[in-house]
């Protein structure tokens, strides 16, 4: 277990018969109380591990019921019950070799990880993908809330990974910039042109999803290129 | 029983029976999509349906508001464990639409603006259990939550109700749709807990 951030920790599972998993999958963790009380939640997976691991970020919610106790009270040695990974859809296919532009809102970067986690690690594999460049674009907070910092530095030293960072309500210290809210023209500036066919992965809180989803459309990229995960179950304005 | 979590407690319910298994409630609505909106304006919203013989029945916005209006309020639940109780929709109930349409098959298709697809078997969608809605809490429905128009399947996971639909497809044997090609269940209850394959 790591703490990512004061808000945000990061769970290792080991499950038995796994072996390895696609970026941008999810699992289901059902927590059951001694009353046999149970609650299930979604939790993307962050890691691109072979074999029979993976890792989970989990941010907790304030209103939140499962995520609280993965944050603070579950402890190394303790079993989860845990179904998947799942999903087909919202995953980077290596034999897909277009250009990857992946666009993060907040938390919604732990499945954009595991597809940067697996495109560096699999850079001496000979499909297409692994030789495509990777642009991850990251609305956060503050520096203090945004996950895998260093790792994130350091894998951007490749050519094929780029990291653009907008901090939303903290710039960092002596950057000179000015906190502000990502909008069209900053998210135009930052991505690749239509010319270039980029795959669009899009996850975050759903207001932050649709509005990212319909810049990339006005300006031009098809609907079909875009693959979106929207996240937040509660909390969040209808 | 599964993995007991000695120090977890959870939220208790506040309406035991009517939520399915691992569910849990939320005021909000949020939206699962897999891609962005589609935006379709009433002007160039279709229906079909489209029998096993090839035979299409087509409502245009104009047609389809003037079918039977049926008010309904049901509750929801999305396989990603959230549940909305007595929700209120405005729509034209299934069976309305299907007066005039002549079919052996058994199972459906549905088809949405932007590419979507689920299948539903018929005997889901007839006998007041489907609708194609088009406004909820007395509101026109948005272009997130579906808008102009979603069907209506609460009974089953909320990922059945496509959203943007523009047509039923009626088929002899069943086939999976967008999501159930995609790890979901083909046919989704709810009660049973039926999310994945």
């Amino acid at each position: 277990m790591r703490q990512e951030t004061d808000t945000a920790r990061t769970l290792r599972l080991r499950l038995p018969g796994l072996t390895g998993h696609r970026p941008g999958q999810h699992v289901d963790v059902r927590l059951t109380a001694p009353d046999g009380y149970t609650a299930v939640r979604s939790y993307s997976v962050a890691s691109a591990l072979p074999g029979d691991e993976l890792e989970l970020t989990v941010e907790e919610l304030s209103d939140g019921e499962v995520s609280p106790y993965l944050v603070h009270q579950v402890a190394a040695g303790d079993q989860l019950e845990v179904r998947g990974p799942v999903g087909g859809w919202f995953v980077w296919n290596p034999a897909d070799p277009a250009p990857v532009q992946l666009i993060a809102g907040g938390s919604g970067v732990v499945p954009l990880m595991a597809m940067i986690r697996s495109h560096a690690a699999g850079a001496t594999d000979g499909a297409p993908g692994f030789a495509a460049p990777f642009r991850l674009l990251y609305s956060v907070r503050s520096p203090a809330s945004a996950y895998y910092g260093a790792e994130l530095d350091d894998l951007a030293r490749s050519p094929l990974l780029t990291v653009t960072c907008v901090y939303t309500r903290e710039a960092p210290a002596g950057s000179g910039t000015r906190p502000r809210r990502l909008d069209a023209p900053t998210l135009l500036d930052a991505i690749p042109p239509v010319s270039d066919t980029p795959a669009f992965f899009v996850c975050g809180a759903t207001a932050f999803v649709e509005t990212v989803a319909d810049w990339l459309v006005q300006a031009g990229y098809p609907a079909d290129r875009i693959k979106t995960e929207r996240y937040g179950g509660t909390g969040i304005t209808p | 029983m599964g993995i007991v979590s000695p120090g977890f407690f959870g939220r208790r319910r506040r309406d035991d029976p009517a939520l399915p298994p691992g569910q849990y409630l939320t005021e909000s609505f949020p939206v699962l999509s897999a891609g962005p909106t589609p935006r379709i304006t009433p002007q160039e919203w279709e229906f079909t349906i489209t029998t096993e013989t090839g035979q299409v029945h087509r409502w245009n916005w104009e047609q389809f508001l003037a079918l039977k209006q049926d008010d309904v309020t049901h509750d929801i639940h999305c396989v990603t464990s959230w549940s909305k109780l007595g929700t209120s929709w405005r729509g034209v109930s299934i069976d309305t639409l299907f007066e005039s349409v002549e079919s052996d098959a058994e199972f459906t298709m549905a088809h949405s603006y932007g590419g979507y697809t689920t299948n539903v078997p018929l005997d889901d969608l007839l006998g007041g259990k489907a609708w194609i809605a088009h406004q909820f809490d007395g509101e026109d429905l948005e272009p997130a939550h579906g808008g102009p128009a979603r069907l209506l399947v609460p009974h089953l996971y909320f990922w059945k109700s496509a959203k943007w639909v523009r047509g039923l497809e009626l088929l002899q044997q069943d086939e999976p749709g967008f999501w159930e090609s995609n790890g979901y269940h083909m046919y989704g209850d709810p009660w049973q807990e039926q999310r994945y394959w």
